[in-house]
């Protein structure tokens, strides 16, 4: 598809857009500079379109020779100073995991956008799957936290696109879009609004001037546990590791700063959980069956859910729109009023594990490995089962 | 004294061979030998001090206090940056 | 005049000095070849602050860490990709990947060709002592034929690459083999690399004593450094296939020399879209 490149940044307007498009409409709406991916169906549409759209308005686009360098890429952009994204599937995503594990230690802020696709191993290339959504969570080796949102219609994912790149630079964390091929390949409205009114949170920077010697890079003076940020050439002359560090940067390679480290970095999402978690109710008040849906199975929650009350059941939704951090004290309070929680799920049982955790009332599954949108109806034959 | 009077190059007022001082940070030495075995003049031995770390840092050899001729080897081919030379 | 004994070297003001002594062995070459880089940002004219120094894992990626800059120890083969983001993102800095044979060679080297025919302007340093030293002397890409380590006990029955010929092959623009015994030339080339525009590889080799040096029969660090000096010749004309490095084979010098320096376009991804014309 061309894309005649124009020096607009936000497209502002109303547009019949592809999701996948509208992906990255948001990347440019947000100030993104730096690109770095590989092509993988059903994310490729957004590449292409990145790679017509930031030449144009001056910033970076490059397709890497693997999924590996990509994600190393964007954490030296990320450090480098740019709003830093990529894009790509399930089999990509795997080759990213390590490199994430180098955004989490390096606290580089970036954004990675994962249209699912049937899995595992090369899968189903061109159907969607919601099946990496406890790998976003675990991919990576090691203790860590991230922030991954799940877009429902085209203009979700421009609108949490956007939001990514925001959390990402708040908190320094790798941020995930985990939308899926059905989301990606769908066409819908999209309103994109003036660019005075896409919300913009920057990085935190330090008070201590370049040469400092009481500048500590990566101790963190506020509640919030997140470091002030600095870039390459700013000569503040840090040296970011890999290996466990303390609060000079050094490599420290022992139990005690080891601990103190990956707490912070754990705790700077887990003790502010509060200020990320986002999720949508619909007919929750009185609701006897919760239903807790995500992505694009979301959209046939809400018409199990509908029908469900034509059929006078006290059906309701909650739909995710942060997968991660999970809402479990929204689970929790849910739990000492509904019967039982239905999942429907393109994957054979994630999100509903997590919601067993935090639940003592039943909790239904319905799954399918992926391959096709999953239909209304045998949701609605789950929440009536959940009745009984 | 034939032979000194032929050999002595005829620019030798004018032509100075540098001189070095030796400077050394013993605590950073870890004993390899390079600045000894490398020195052109052989001006380094290894002493008989130990660092805390337990080895053997080199010293100027008895005798060669004026060998030095600051051709600075030493301090470029040592490992841990614990020696080097300036001209006197 | 016997020695004097001080607190503080001249070259101290580009390294973390709170950091010294550093964590390799007695007579390891790493120590001379970042003297050589230091001393080659010195003399390069660009500001301290906008040299950048990435790399992998491993001893010789070690070095970033001691060095006082904007230095970054990434994850293990990735050091390419990671600066190459960051010479692109902030043309002003200068890049350079200090690394090692098996960081930038085996799981690096796909990234490393790829640099090299992008002909990203940022200069690779490999560091090569025949073996993973970090992990205690494993068998790796470089590894000469017949050589012994820790996971080739019988003797290397692979055939190792020839760098300076991989990385030619694959477009780097300025291609240069030393050791670090040859400091002054060592420094040399790593300023005609940090004034080149366009990827420059060097090679440099380096005596690991107790990785490589102590299952091979060689006695320690001097023996080992001998070794180089008695079978290095310097050819800057030498045929790149030619320049194979067999221990066994007496009458086979190691050739060093500056072998590759021409010219390529450099890349720019935004190049394209200003000679258009594009609006």
């Amino acid at each position: 598809m061309i894309v005649t490149p124009r020096e607009a940044r936000v497209l502002t307007g109303s547009h019949f857009m592809l999701g996948d498009h509208a992906c990255a409409e948001g990347a440019l709406a947000a100030g993104c500079t730096f690109f770095a991916g590989y092509p993988i169906t059903p994310s490729t549409e957004i590449a292409e379109r990145l790679a017509a759209r930031l030449p144009a308005v001056g910033a970076i686009f490059v397709q890497m020779e693997d999924e590996l360098a990509s994600m190393a890429a964007l954490v030296g952009a990320s450090l480098a100073g740019a709003r830093a994204m990529t894009a790509t599937s399930g089999p990509g995503f795997s080759l990213m995991q390590e490199n994430i594990g180098l955004a989490v230690m390096m606290e580089a802020p970036c954004v990675v956008v994962d249209v699912q696709r049937g899995s595992p191993s090369t899968g189903l290339p061109t159907l969607a799957g919601q099946s990496d959504m406890m790998q976003v969570k675990w991919g990576s080796h090691g203790d860590y936290e991230i922030v991954a949102y799940a877009p429902s219609s085209p203009q979700e994912a421009f609108d949490l696109v956007v939001k990514a790149f925001n959390t990402a630079d708040r908190w320094r964390i790798p941020v995930f879009v985990m939308a899926d091929e059905l989301i990606g390949h769908m066409t819908e409205r999209v309103v994109i609004p003036p660019a005075d009114q896409i919300p913009r949170v920057e990085r935190k920077r330090p008070r201590h001037k370049p040469g400092d010697p009481s500048f500590l890079p990566f101790l963190a003076e506020n509640e919030d546990l997140v470091p002030p940020i600095v870039h390459a050439g700013e000569g503040y002359r840090v040296n970011f590791d890999s290996l466990t560090h303390d609060e000079r940067g050094y490599p420290a390679t022992a139990a005690a700063p080891h601990d103190r480290l990956v707490r912070r970095l754990v705790n700077k999402i887990r003790l502010h959980a509060d200020q990320i978690i986002e999720y949508e109710e619909a007919l929750l008040d009185d609701a006897e069956v919760a239903v807790l849906a995500y992505g694009s199975t979301a959209r046939s929650a809400r018409r199990a859910v509908i029908e469900a009350r034509e059929q006078g059941i006290r059906a309701g939704l909650l739909r995710l729109i942060t997968v991660w951090p999970f809402p479990e004290n929204k689970i929790r309070e849910l739990n000492n009023r509904v019967k039982a929680f239905v999942v429907p799920e393109l994957n054979l049982g994630q999100m509903s594990r997590e919601t067993e955790r935090f639940s003592s009332r039943p909790v239904i599954g319905v799954n399918h490995a992926g391959g096709a949108m999953m239909a209304p109806a045998p949701i609605l034959d789950a929440i009536r089962e959940a009745t009984k | 004294m034939v032979e000194t009077l032929l050999r002595k190059p005829l620019d030798s007022a004018t032509v100075r061979v540098p001189l070095g001082q030796v400077f050394l940070i013993s605590g950073r030495c870890k004993g390899c030998r390079f600045c000894i075995d490398f020195c052109p003049k052989d001006v380094l031995v290894e002493s008989q001090n130990m660092n805390a770390k337990g080895y053997h840092y080199p010293v100027v050899a008895h005798g060669k206090e004026d060998a030095c001729v600051n051709c600075g080897f030493c301090s470029l081919v040592c490992p841990e940056f614990a020696i080097f030379t300036e001209e006197v | 005049m016997a020695e004097i004994q001080v607190e503080s070297h001249p070259i101290d003001a580009l390294f973390r000095k709170d950091r010294l002594p550093h964590i390799w062995c007695p007579g390891c070459g790493i120590g001379p070849i970042a003297h050589a880089y230091a001393l080659a940002i010195l003399e390069s004219g660009i500001p301290q602050d906008k040299h950048v120094c990435v790399s992998g894992i491993g001893c010789s990626a070690r070095a970033e860490g001691y060095m006082n800059l904007d230095t970054y120890h990434t994850t293990h083969g990735r050091a390419l990709p990671f600066a190459t983001a960051m010479a692109l993102v902030n043309p002003e800095l200068e890049v350079t990947v200090l690394s090692g044979d098996g960081d930038l060679i085996a799981i690096g080297g796909n990234h490393l060709i790829h640099a090299a025919r992008r002909n990203v302007d940022i200069n690779a340093i490999c560091v090569n002592n025949f073996n993973y030293g970090m992990t205690g002397g494993q068998v790796g890409p470089t590894t000469p034929p017949g050589a012994r380590a820790t996971t080739a006990p019988y003797g290397n029955y692979e055939q190792p690459f020839i760098l300076p010929y991989l990385a030619a092959a694959a477009g780097a623009v300025f291609v240069a083999r030393w050791t670090s015994l040859h400091v002054r030339q060592l420094k040399d080339a790593i300023l005609r690399a940090m004034q080149k525009k366009g990827f420059t590889f060097i090679e440099v080799l380096a005596p690991c004593p107790v990785g490589f040096g102590s299952p091979n029969d060689i006695g320690d660090a001097i023996e080992e450094t001998w070794l180089y000096r008695e079978r290095c010749v310097v050819d800057h004309n030498a045929s790149l296939q030619s320049l194979e490095i067999d221990l066994r084979r007496k009458d086979v010098p190691f050739v060093m020399g500056n072998f590759v320096d021409i010219e390529r376009p450099t890349f720019d991804p935004l190049v394209m879209m200003k000679e258009k014309g594009r609006e």
